[in-house]
């Protein structure tokens, strides 16, 4: 076991790791954010994605030692500071971008990176940033107007499409 | 998957003593390899992670042309390729997913040498020098058939330094599920000759389509392929096409990527 | 002016703040004082004789702490079948035991035949690949082709089975001849050989349960991803291991997308509690991607010809059809049914046709099982109607849209007999066909063909209608059709003291919403806010009863039991309103949760009947009881029967064969709507799956029984990029007739409706194009395939 630390949602943390270790594991299992959710075994449906140093990432394809001393963040640490959603978290609520839930909180942290980014992204933009999240529930028009509204842009013709 | 010593090296030299240690095996950006691991189809006994060497990471202008460190991710191409050599830009764009490609890697993707891998396309039709720790590669000698590269033992990509050609473009038929190139073909233009690149379609991996290389020199038009055809025998046939469907997509996506390149 | 509360309302889902914070808390988030983690040993071989399984290497591993085998398993129950099918000649089903853990043999590619529990997640993987090592398995010939099983009996997936059939039902069998006649008299007939591709549900969170064992009182808590936590202990506890029901508690918690794969109960769920018991420690066990593609419950999988004859105006005469389909290695809960009841009884559509038959034949292989997934059955029966529907308008040269309204049952003609035994109750076919219409612009059709045309592309569009029964009930009905569960839902509605509102629902959530819609129905029928109302589902120590939620049964069923109880409560209120208010009980009236005096201001709040309830100082003791609580069980008298027309729009692109659905209107009819913002979400979903199955999903096992898309590298699912904005549109009403709430049910009509309509479009594009030798495409509509169907 090494120990490695890092800084998650702000708060620096640390724990015993192997090498083998996964960013998600350590997550969910050493820090108990279980947010961070598993949907596959092939770094393709995104439900694990969280940022590290500002940049999506697939917590389940990077082992937590590859990431010692890196800023990650969570979907725990997208809510505003008194606790309630955030502007993007507020959107999916509004727009009724989840079902389930599980895709959820990776949907979340590729959405804000692309905000990050893209202030202002096309439907184009969106659907292509959010290649690498599969959702079962959706059929994705919820969370791609969720996106939309997010960045401050009218999507009250969305559904009239 | 089965546990292994980590080591995060900061110095190409350091890597490459660890290297050195049984059963030893270089991890970049790790996102085929750790699916691979998961599997347990690959049980390194220890993984040295070449993420953390400043000197392997970064894009920049060189002699001739453009110098991509090994371990520069597939973002930071897409972004800072762009205004040297936007058809390389756009390749590295559209791998994988946004996440995949804030960890991915050039020198990880080529090393790797999956058939259906979008570098080796660039590589191989920018005509590229493939630079390691221990000498310099044609990218004509540098792939080696499925999964094969001329890296020996313990030798690790460094940088790949790219032509950067008058004329350049790369076109993507994806795979649904994998989203990897179910077919992908680069085209460049230069002083030199037309270079013609396909990765997904054949079964030895990425080729030069050299008839197409030679209708293009002679008229660089999309029309100017319209009599050739390529041989079904030579292709992949999966579930996801038949060798005669990939063949057809070589020829499609060849003259997209003249039409494109302009 | 929308409704801003209330039945109607487009209310914000409450549980989405949780989810969205990383709180929600799924069978695998839990972390348990002392908890184990088993790891399952599944057959690499589709077909094999078990034969010696040492376990002793793997026992003496480093931190393993029991391994089990079938052997463990092999004097407990099997996991039964939910439905027993009689054959066309009057015999029973073939019912082969389905154990907890393989004995014998296995029978598929993922087949669990043994189990390791070890401190570790790690340390119970190593142990179960050296089990896996030590496990002496003879191959034996796979059976994967159907056609092949059933002709070949000398291979068998169940050696007691000698032609891998499990039944060869008709239906309705007397009507066999009639329809035989009818089809050889016609003007026209269409014939159409199709197969409905077999899918996997892929619910993003994989399957996982826990066990626990309490010594102390001897009880088990099974927390587990079900859409059916009842059912889940009826099986456990009835018919595989024999806890007593009142011994076993069944949790499902958050559950992350079901789609019918969770609806059953699974072998892993009785091994975790097994090991719970002999280790007195919780035992855990989470399926990675991979395991839930080989094991889950896979759905679809029919091949199937059907005649369509008509006049040559394209009025239908009758419909023929004859189905093969795949149950896989064994029978899943509900495998018998789907096929069956579930898709020969929607056979007729939304049509006045007179004759139907239809003839399955169910076939064992050495695949995984198959059972219900979304739309079950109903999709099935759908999409071979109105494909070849379509294939005979082309034939005969008619309007698609016209033939659908010639032959429409029209709204004079309710109660509809079908000639495949449904009683529609109600619906109004045309107008959800115009309104498609309307919303698609069909008019506007070929000024956007000829658009595309500029680009390259060859655009087409494609209709579907489609009718489907949901609610399924009543179960007086279901059991002479041989159910072996009752259908009915359960809730009770608690007022504590305080006012507020418990209500405990049989139906289960698991990306529904009912949280939030259920409260509106309960905030709306007692007058109070939706805040003070708290919906409690999916754990069976705190609910009456329930059967679950899938077929799209929730509202139809659970929901209206909630207002079944809502009702007993408003009328107990009644009574202690009477005596607080000195009036005569039938002088009460209950309105915006007040009970009123009649015609007087005398009233009391709803809150302060609840107090009185709970602290009856003021209370008729002698002839009521005290507390304010009431439970339902709802039995619904028919199915409800939701339907509507879907008009999809594709562009093709010839050269590489690709297809990308550039719209998609839906015209639904699904009675009354309690939340439209939850009714788009679940069509849009639905619509989602339905694209995926038509153009890119699939399933394929080699001839050995590998299963070659085992993972998302292989089995493509729809991403954002793959499908555009839906436009849903549900105002045609005609509320469901049986039931006090009007509803009819929503979440599988866009996976029933969407796939023929996307069909459908691609071989209308290919028409326009000119390449009119395309007759049919089989699903997975794939680049390659469309490829090769234009160049023959």
């Amino acid at each position: 076991m090494t120990k490695v630390s890092m800084t998650v949602n702000g708060r620096t943390v640390s724990g015993e790791v192997e090498g083998r270790t996964l960013l998600s594991a350590f997550l969910r299992e050493g820090l108990g954010l279980t947010g961070t959710h598993v949907g596959c075994d092939t770094s393709q449906c995104g439900a694990c994605v969280v940022h590290v140093d500002g940049k999506a990432v697939k917590s389940c394809t990077v082992f937590a030692l590859d990431v010692a001393e890196a800023d990650v963040r969570t979907i725990e640490g997208m809510a505003n500071p008194d606790g309630s959603l955030g502007p993007l978290q507020q959107a999916f609520q509004d727009h009724h971008g989840l079902q389930c839930g599980f895709c959820t909180p990776g949907m979340v942290m590729s959405a804000a990176a692309l905000l990050a980014d893209n202030p202002r992204p096309s439907e184009a933009d969106v659907r292509h940033y959010l290649d690498g999240n599969i959702c079962r529930c959706t059929g994705y028009h919820n969370i791609v107007k969720a996106v939309l509204a997010a960045s401050g842009q009218d999507v009250s013709a969305v559904a009239a499409e | 998957m089965h546990n292994f010593d980590f080591i995060k090296p900061a110095s190409i030299a350091d890597a490459v003593k660890a290297l050195s240690s049984d059963g030893a095996q270089a991890l970049s950006g790790g996102q085929t390899l750790l699916p691979t691991m998961k599997q347990r189809l690959a049980a390194p006994a220890v993984l040295v992670s070449l993420t953390g060497i400043a000197e392997m990471k970064g894009v920049c202008r060189g002699d001739g042309g453009l110098h991509v460190g090994a371990a520069t991710t597939h973002a930071i191409v897409a972004k800072e390729a762009a205004a040297h050599y936007p058809a390389l830009a756009a390749l590295a764009g559209g791998i994988g997913d946004p996440a995949v490609r804030n960890r991915g890697t050039i020198g990880g993707s080529i090393a790797n040498n999956d058939p259906a891998a979008c570098y080796p396309a660039g590589v191989l039709g920018s005509g590229a020098t493939v630079v390691t720790n221990k000498r310099k590669i044609a990218a004509d000698d540098f792939f080696q058939g499925l999964f094969s590269t001329a890296l020996e033992e313990g030798e690790i990509v460094t940088e790949v330094r790219f032509p950067i050609p008058e004329k350049a473009a790369y076109v993507k038929f994806q795979q649904p599920a994998s989203r990897f190139a179910l077919t992908g073909v680069f085209v460049a233009k230069s002083g030199s000759g037309v270079r013609v690149a396909v990765t997904g379609a054949g079964q030895g991996g990425v080729f030069r389509w050299t008839e197409a290389e030679a209708a293009l020199a002679r008229s660089f038009t999309p029309g100017a392929i319209g009599g050739l055809s390529v041989s079904p025998g030579d292709m992949i046939s999966d579930l996801h096409g038949s060798a005669a469907y990939r063949a057809n997509l070589v020829k499609v996506l060849t003259g997209r990527a003249v039409a494109a390149a302009g | 002016m929308p409704k801003d509360h209330g039945i109607g309302a487009s209310s914000k889902r409450r549980e989405d703040i949780r989810f969205l914070t990383g709180r929600g808390v799924y069978t695998d988030d839990m972390n348990l004082h002392g908890q184990t983690f088993a790891v399952f040993v599944r057959s690499q071989v589709a077909h094999g004789r078990i034969g010696k399984i040492d376990t002793a290497a793997a026992a003496a591993m480093p931190g393993v702490l029991a391994v089990f085998t079938g052997e463990d398993f092999k004097d407990v129950g099997g996991n039964p079948a939910g439905w027993l099918i009689n054959s066309r000649d009057g015999t029973p089903m073939r019912e082969p035991k389905r154990p907890v853990l393989a004995h014998g043999k296995v029978r598929h590619v993922g087949d669990a035949y043994a189990a390791v529990v070890a401190e570790t997640y790690a340390q119970a993987k190593d142990a179960a690949e050296q089990l896996a090592a030590d496990s002496d398995i003879e191959e034996l010939p796979a059976i994967i082709d159907m056609a092949a099983a059933l002709a070949n009996p000398s291979n068998r997936v169940h050696d007691e089975i000698p032609d891998n059939q499990c039944y060869d039902w008709g239906w309705i069998e007397d009507n066999r001849a009639t329809v035989d006649a009818a089809i050889k008299a016609a003007p026209h007939v269409t014939t159409l050989e199709l197969v409905n591709n077999r899918l996997v549900p892929n619910a993003m969170e994989p399957r996982a349960s826990i066990g626990e064992y309490f010594p102390g009182t001897g009880d088990y808590k099974l927390t587990t991803t079900s859409q059916n936590p009842h059912l889940t202990r009826l099986l456990v506890a009835a018919f595989v291991l024999g806890i007593p029901e009142n011994k076993l508690t069944v949790v499902a918690p958050d559950v992350g997308g079901g789609f019918g794969s969770k609806i059953y109960h699974y072998g892993e769920e009785a091994v975790v509690l097994a090991a719970a018991k002999k280790l007195a420690r919780p035992v855990r066990w989470t399926a990675e991607r991979s395991e839930s593609f080989l094991s889950d419950a896979h759905g679809r999988d029919h091949v199937t010809k059907i005649e369509l004859a008509c006049e040559k105006d394209g009025t239908f005469i009758a419909f023929r059809t004859e189905t093969m389909a795949n149950v896989g290695a064994y029978l899943s809960n509900f495998a018998t049914v789907t096929p069956t009841f579930l898709h020969g009884t929607l056979m007729a559509g939304p049509y006045k046709v007179p004759n139907v038959y239809v003839n399955v034949k169910t076939v064992f292989t050495n695949t995984a099982p198959v059972d219900a997934y979304r739309g079950a059955g109903r999709p099935e029966a759908t999409y071979s109607l109105e494909r070849v529907i379509d294939k005979m308008c082309r034939e005969l040269g008619l309007d698609p849209f016209e033939v659908r309204r010639k032959n429409f049952i029209t709204t004079d003609m309710y109660p509809y007999t079908t000639p495949v035994g449904l009683i529609y109750d109600t619906g109004n076919y045309h107008a959800t066909l115009d309104k498609a219409m309307q919303i698609g612009d069909v008019a506007g059709f070929e000024a956007r063909r000829a658009a595309s045309a500029k680009r390259g592309k060859l655009r087409g569009m494609g209709l579907s209608t489609w009718i489907e029964a949901c609610g399924i009930a009543p179960s007086h009905l279901v059991g002479v059709l041989g159910a072996r569960v009752g259908l009915y839902d359960a809730a009770t509605v608690r007022v504590n003291a305080t006012g507020n509102i418990s209500v405990m629902t049989g139906a289960h959530s698991h990306g529904q919403g009912h949280e939030t819609v259920f409260a509106q129905i309960v905030a709306d029928k007692l007058g109070v806010p939706e805040a003070s109302v708290e919906i409690v589902h999916g754990d069976t120590s705190k609910i009456p009863f329930g059967m679950g939620s899938y077929g799209s049964r929730s509202l139809a069923v659970c929901g209206v039991a909630v207002t079944k109880a809502i009702d007993k409560i408003v009328a107990k209120g009644k009574k202690i309103a009477a005596h607080m208010l000195e009036a005569a009980e039938e002088d009460i009236t209950f309105e915006n949760g007040r009970f009123s005096v009649a015609g007087t201001d005398r009233a009391k709040t709803f809150a302060e009947i609840a107090f009185s309830a709970y602290v009856p100082h003021n209370y008729p003791l002698e002839t009521l009881e005290p507390g304010l609580e009431e439970t339902a069980f709802y039995d619904p008298a028919n199915f409800t029967y939701p339907a509507g027309a879907y008009i999809c729009e594709v562009e093709v692109d010839a050269e590489t064969g690709k297809v990308d659905v550039v719209a998609f209107h839906c015209a639904d009819d699904f009675g009354n709507i309690m939340n439209p913002m939850v009714v788009e979400g679940q069509v849009h979903g639905g619509v989602g799956q339905g694209i995926g199955q038509a153009l890119c999903e699939n399933t394929t096992y080699d001839q050995t029984g590998q299963l070659l898309t085992g993972s998302y590298m292989d089995y493509a699912m729809p991403r954002a990029d793959d499908v555009p904005f839906y436009n849903v549109d549900y105002s045609c009403q005609t509320p469901c007739t049986h039931n006090p709430l009007g509803v009819k049910g929503c979440g599988e009509a866009g996976a029933i409706g969407s796939p023929p309509a996307v069909v459908n479009a691609v071989i209308d594009a290919l028409h326009r194009g000119g390449h009119t030798h395309v007759k049919h495409i089989d699903m997975p509509v794939s680049p390659s395939r469309v490829w090769q169907a234009i160049h023959g």
